[in-house]
């Protein structure tokens, strides 16, 4: 038999609900969705790509991460992945698909090439992806295996974690009453 | 016929306009001046059966006049012989084109004018391939640098000098020793 003082501390509590409810910040909250539905852009240029194609099937299983809804429309994604050398010509397209991807939006250079130029030391490769977009991971290799490409994404998952995420998203409504 | 009769009456019609014949391994060769090469190439498919066209592409003899030489590859379609016809043309002359006799030279003509800048008379679609319309080099050209020259057209591309570090290795061809017909890099101004 629950006494009569026992019942009155536990007023507010609430049998049907206890389970459901948890505490947190809004910032962990939103980071938590956020770094767990990463939808790539695949950016797909050269050999990195079948890299990219590999880590995204079963074997390495990009969808662990909630990673695997490859949008080939950039309206719809938050990771660009730039696979592959970046010739001039294509530059300014990537450019282009990036410049429509939706804020929070991440970047990627994926091998040799997106990030330097790689062996592509010529008059029609672009010297690295970097210098027309801000780029978030580099991953070494030529190609990076799927595992260094997983690695990378976990990195951004990383750097999401650390994210002002609704400072960020509300930044004009918290200036506005400061 | 062999492709070796076919050099003796493709030499036997046009005479003095033949420059050289030569036969190299199996290779047959026939250079030609720029005034028969639409008719050397017509004859070829017409009265020999090359009704294949492999290859159109070009040579910069950078310093020599004439400075280009125009190279095309030649096959009949069960591939029993095989032609190369050349021609030298120099920096202001057109080369009639050869879209007339095969439709497939098209795009092998629009590769030569985008990469070397050598023009078409005739063509249906002069217009730059590989480059973008409005780039103002020919990069295979002997006197561009293969680290590239800055170019921009706003909003359209852009193009910056990779930097080279020294290499890689280029080749000069020439009568040179190994060391000067293969410098670590060759500068050009």
């Amino acid at each position: 038999m629950v006494s009569d003082s026992l019942q009155t501390a536990h007023a507010a509590y609430d049998s049907k609900v206890e389970g459901n409810v948890i505490i947190t910040r809004v910032d962990a909250a939103m980071n938590w969705m956020r770094k767990n539905s990463m939808w790539p852009m695949p950016m797909g240029l050269a050999c990195c790509a079948i890299e990219m194609m590999a880590a995204a099937c079963s074997r390495f299983d990009l969808s662990r991460f909630g990673m695997e809804v490859m949008r080939f429309s950039p309206r719809q994604a938050d990771v660009m992945i730039v696979a592959g050398t970046v010739t001039y010509k294509m530059a300014l397209a990537v450019k282009r698909v990036w410049d429509q991807m939706p804020e929070p939006k991440w970047c990627i250079a994926m091998g040799a090439c997106a990030s330097s130029g790689g062996m592509y030391r010529s008059y029609a490769v672009l010297q690295g992806i970097d210098q027309l977009i801000p780029v978030d991971v580099y991953i070494s290799g030529c190609p990076p295996r799927p595992e260094a490409l997983i690695e990378g994404l976990m990195k951004i998952q990383r750097k999401i974690e650390g994210d002002h995420a609704l400072e960020n998203q509300k930044k004009e409504f918290f200036e506005d009453h400061a | 016929m062999s492709a070796a009769q076919d050099l003796e009456s493709l030499s036997a019609k046009f005479g003095a306009d033949v420059v050289v014949t030569k036969e190299f391994r199996g290779e047959s060769t026939i250079s030609v001046k720029l005034g028969v090469l639409h008719d050397v190439l017509a004859t070829a498919k017409n009265d020999h059966g090359y009704i294949m066209i492999i290859d159109i592409s070009s040579l910069d003899h950078f310093g020599e006049d004439p400075r280009f030489e125009m190279v095309y590859e030649l096959a009949t379609l069960d591939d029993s012989k095989h032609l190369r016809v050349k021609a030298k043309v120099s920096e202001d002359e057109e080369v009639p084109t050869a879209t007339d006799v095969w439709l497939g030279a098209d795009w092998h003509e629009r590769e030569v004018y985008d990469m070397m800048g050598i023009r078409f008379s005739g063509h249906p679609n002069l217009k730059r391939i590989l480059m973008w319309e409005g780039y103002p080099f020919h990069p295979l050209r002997k006197d561009f640098p293969l680290a590239g020259r800055p170019s921009d057209m706003p909003d359209v591309a852009f193009t910056g000098v990779a930097p080279l570090e020294g290499g890689p290795f280029v080749t000069c061809a020439g009568t040179n020793d190994s060391v000067k017909r293969e410098p670590r890099a060759r500068t050009m101004d």
